[in-house]
């Protein structure tokens, strides 16, 4: 028997109203409008981000220069962005996903195109992020940080520099002391990346490959980590462990023993991203609040702060030698040409990732 | 007190009208929904299509899925009986202490609530770790002790550092950490009410200790150990943070399976039907528990 097809967003609307009334009300309150800028806009501007992800004086620089007041709520992973604009835009102008990210949004059509004649610092950015293939042409999203997966170790602990995604997937000879990222996708692919394949379209006998050699693996593995990696390899639980290269970067300042390396096989790149949700209430804002940092001297103060890599070329000028010159923020780029996205490849495929990583976990 | 509520229907209306909207509002139809979803499947990224189907349970009952939910009954069990063993002892104890100091440990029991359960695992990991407090004084103790051995002349080898944290004891001992105060809340309440004088005449009667537990204390604590069991046992089933922080490579959960359906993998039907499945399970294991109950004391009778 097929009952009448209803979809979660009506039944949200049906039945959740008063609970989605709730838990929006803090972000527009009951106040009343504020004062109007130029463009017609009230001057506010209500940003989604993630946490510690913005200069000291951001925020505050921007309000002196356009008078828009932005107000920031913080998410902690893509899943959490994702489900809290899936049943529709609560408010927010603007938006930091990651790059698989920005292609599920944009098949959700949740996110709308930018009006590139109002971002024209879009020419500071370095030529490798103007035309990523998440985004062809940049026509939804502007990078604001990218990142490396890679191997974060302590240096004391290993023989040699451990240059391959060898010595943490199909090796004993860190038994014991091994941490894996538990992100079914990041796992499976950076596998396949091991064996000599892309990130993207994965073989499906190449899954299979992969979780035979991980589930071999698991007696020498410690533990699959949840993107706390660099806090066990700095309480010593560890010894190496896949990170990201800006998690282990803000480490090392605490353990000069520790150090990072791109494995020579390559790895994956990720992106985070500004984008404008669908049914922002002050899109110009929002395009006024991305042309702003995507500014020389605005980027600057972020990544000062914030320490990860930055994709735009005027803001690395003005930064210190100490990062620019950093091997950790910025892997030597024989190492970088053979890392590549990731991207989002359809929910069956996500779906057998997911199982994947299951019967791994299981085994 | 003596009146019928049906001659006070208006009060009674008063009284249960918000606890019941609340349960309404805030459970029932929110568990309808996730009980809906389980019969659904993706019709695109943000909608899922309702049409019925059981392809959500059939994929469910997969047997990588059961065994999941198997390992986990497993864990939960064990974790139930350690808090038994445990637990029994503390209620007696806690029984047969003075009017004073039962306040004082009752407290004690209930202690930890008032702490959130995230930053209590936070603690427990700084305990555990390689380099945390247990390793860390058995280290000092272990040198100490070498110390003084070397003062005689024996060489003792380095101390190695017990793996305590990210496998599957931390999982069970996190679990009876937490399940704990749980089972011996009801076992007390049970014991607490025990006729001290059946005990007395128990014993005159020529039973010895382990007679006098075994067949008077035991029996009459039985609806304290049935609940302290179903309050241990259920939420150690569903355990999603204590196997995510305190485990290993082999330590996932069914909640841990289910977490990553309503997020990374972002199906949510199976997600639910998953939910359900171990819902349905409890349900039955429950019933079952009851069935035996009656038909023991219809035998009695």
């Amino acid at each position: 028997m097929r009952r009448p097809t209803s979809s979660r967003r009506s039944l949200l609307a049906g039945l959740g109203a008063a609970a989605a009334g709730l838990s929006f009300a803090p972000l527009e309150g009951c106040a009343p409008k504020g004062r109007i800028g130029r463009n017609g806009e009230e001057l506010k501007l209500n940003l989604y981000n993630w946490d510690t992800y913005t200069g000291k004086t951001t925020l505050a620089d921007f309000k002196a220069a356009t008078g828009i007041d932005v107000r920031m709520s913080l998410f902690a992973t893509n899943d959490e962005l994702f489900a809290k604009l899936k049943a529709g835009n609560p408010g927010f102008d603007v938006i930091v996903p990651s790059n698989e990210y920005v292609t599920r949004f944009k098949i959700a059509d949740l996110i709308m195109p930018l009006e590139l004649a109002k971002i024209p610092n879009r020419a500071n950015l370095l030529p490798g992020f103007r035309n990523p293939p998440f985004d062809p042409g940049r026509r939804y999203s502007m990078p604001y940080t990218w990142l490396v997966l890679g191997i974060g170790y302590r240096k004391s602990k290993m023989d040699g520099v451990p240059d391959s995604w060898k010595w943490v997937m199909d090796s004993d000879r860190y038994k014991g002391r091994i941490g894996v990222f538990s992100e079914a996708d990041d796992m499976i692919e950076l596998g396949a990346k091991y064996l000599g394949y892309s990130v993207r379209n994965i073989p499906y006998p190449v899954i299979d490959r992969v979780a035979e050699m991980y589930i071999r693996q698991k007696p020498n593995i410690k533990i699959f980590h949840h993107d706390e990696g660099q806090d066990l390899l700095l309480s010593g639980d560890i010894d190496i462990v896949m990170e990201y290269n800006g998690d282990i970067a803000q480490v090392m300042t605490e353990d000069a023993d520790l150090d990072f390396v791109v494995p020579r096989e390559g790895s994956i790149l990720n992106s985070d991203c500004l984008c404008i949700p669908k049914g922002a209430p002050r899109p110009d804002n929002a395009h006024q609040f991305i042309n702003f940092i995507l500014d020389a001297k605005n980027g600057a103060e972020i990544y000062q702060t914030i320490k990860y890599p930055t994709p735009n070329a005027a803001a690395l000028a003005l930064m210190p030698a100490d990062y620019r010159d950093n091997p950790v923020i910025f892997p030597p780029s024989a190492v970088m040409a053979r890392c590549e996205y990731a991207d989002f490849e359809g929910l069956d495929r996500a779906h057998l990732y997911d199982e994947t990583v299951t019967r791994i976990f299981a085994a | 007190m003596d009146e019928s509520w049906t001659r006070a229907k208006g009060v009674f209306a008063t009284l249960a009208g918000p606890p019941v909207v609340w349960l309404v509002a805030f459970f029932l139809i929110p568990l309808g929904i996730i009980w809906a979803f389980s019969f659904g499947e993706n019709a695109s990224l943000t909608q899922i299509a309702i049409n019925g189907t059981f392809s959500n349970y059939a994929h469910a009952i997969k047997p990588l899925y059961l065994g999941i939910i198997l390992k986990s009954f497993w864990f939960a069990a064990l974790t139930t009986v350690l808090c038994l063993v445990v637990g029994f002892p503390v209620a007696v104890a806690i029984t047969f202490a003075s009017e004073k100091t039962k306040a004082w440990l009752l407290l004690l029991i209930m202690l930890p609530f008032w702490t959130n359960l995230l930053i209590r695992t936070y603690a427990l990991m700084a305990v555990l770790r390689t380099e945390g407090y247990i390793n860390f004084t058995l280290g000092f103790l272990w040198n100490g002790v070498a110390h003084l051995a070397a003062l005689f002349g024996y060489h003792a080898p380095a101390f190695t550092p017990l793996e305590l944290l990210h496998n599957n004891f931390a999982v069970v001992f996190g679990l009876v950490y937490v399940q704990l105060p749980f089972m011996v809340l009801p076992l007390y309440a049970a014991l607490d009410r025990l006729d001290r004088s059946l005990l007395e005449a128990s014993l005159d009667l020529g039973a010895g200790q382990l007679t006098t537990f075994a067949r008077v204390v035991v029996p009459m604590a039985m609806p304290g150990i049935v609940s302290g069991v179903l309050v241990t046992l259920i939420p150690s089933i569903g355990a999603y943070l204590t196997p995510d922080l305190l485990g290993g490579p082999s330590s996932q959960m069914i909640a841990n399976v289910i977490e990553r359906q309503f997020k990374t993998a972002n199906d949510w039907p199976f997600g639910a039907a998953l939910s359900f499945l171990l819902m349905y399970m409890t349900f039955v294991a429950i019933a079952v528990q009851a069935m035996l109950a009656r038909g023991r004391r219809s035998a009695r009778a």
